[in-house]
């Protein structure tokens, strides 16, 4: 069993990469209140923010949680009820006009 | 078979992943919908206030910017203590854990201080859109910190009484998954509250 358990899950990260993830976390959410300040980027502040966002959401997800090396069992629980959510919060910003300006 | 082989055996399903952390994942994805649903409440009523104040009168960026930061580095604390337990160092186990809980107790702090200066500034759960969503879906936020925070506490207590172990390093990882999602679900209100007001 135990075996079986440590062929699915496969071998975590290094604390030098918890670290140096932990500093790219940093600096995205610097980046993110920088541009927030930019009045000139603007007009394009929200697919920043969103992609800055996706990027630091992947990061923890896929490293501190260890989704990128665990069983692809965990990430069907989880990209799973993910996917459905976005869908629903999708349609309901449509129906509700929440990206008419 | 020993005890301890019969414990193994228990503990993990017929996929030959643990038990605990297939239900942690299931948990977690469901915590998904629940927040998906806050957040489409307060993006439905985003603009929507008839009265004020409005977001753009309280929302203080560079605070917010400090505790988001302060809950993103509790997440490093969080892996280091993992790694350590893994590898059977508890000293420095019980020092990361004991550092993440602190890290959000920090955060909830901030949070704490931030909704008490909203309802000075006379912004409640009754006063408009604004106030109902925000509080509803940070407050829930906050209260899976408060979980988290308790649960941390009471494994540098189990470790501190030598209950934790090497052995358990599967409990520190399930809390760890919780840890991290509460800090995943406050990037995204991070950027949805604060930075697109």
């Amino acid at each position: 069993m135990t075996q079986t358990h440590q062929h699915a899950d496969h071998a975590h990260p290094s604390n030098r990469t918890y670290i140096l993830v932990a500093a790219i976390l940093g600096v995205i959410t610097a980046v993110e209140v920088g541009v927030f300040y930019l009045e000139a980027l603007e007009p394009v502040l929200v697919p920043i923010l969103l992609v800055l966002s996706a990027a630091k959401f992947t990061m923890v997800v896929g490293f501190f949680m260890h989704l990128k090396f665990d069983s692809k069992l965990y990430r069907v629980l989880f990209v799973g009820p993910l996917i459905v959510a976005i869908a629903v919060m999708m349609a309901m910003f449509l129906l509700y006009g929440v990206f008419r300006a | 078979m020993s005890q301890t082989d019969a414990a193994a055996m228990e503990m993990h399903s017929a996929t030959g992943l643990p038990n605990r952390k297939v239900l942690m994942w299931a948990f977690i994805g469901s915590e998904c919908m629940l927040f998906g649903s806050l957040i489409i409440v307060y993006m439905v009523y985003r603009g929507k206030s008839l009265v004020g104040p409005y977001p753009s009168d309280l929302l203080n960026i560079p605070f917010i910017t400090v505790t988001t930061f302060v809950l993103l580095m509790s997440s490093l604390m969080m892996v280091l203590a993992l790694s350590a337990v893994q590898r059977g160092d508890m000293k420095w186990g019980k020092i990361w854990l004991f550092m993440t809980a602190l890290l959000g107790m920090v955060f909830l702090g901030g949070q704490v201080y931030e909704f008490s200066h909203f309802v000075h500034e006379g912004l409640t759960l009754k006063t408009n859109l604004f106030g109902g969503s925000f509080f509803l879906l940070t407050g829930t936020h906050g209260a899976h910190v408060a979980v988290g925070v308790l649960w941390l506490l009471s494994l540098v207590f189990m470790a501190q009484r030598g209950k934790l172990t090497q052995a358990n390093a599967e409990t520190v990882e399930i809390a760890g998954l919780y840890w991290h999602f509460v800090d995943v679900v406050w990037i995204v209100l991070f950027t949805l509250i604060y930075l697109l007001v």
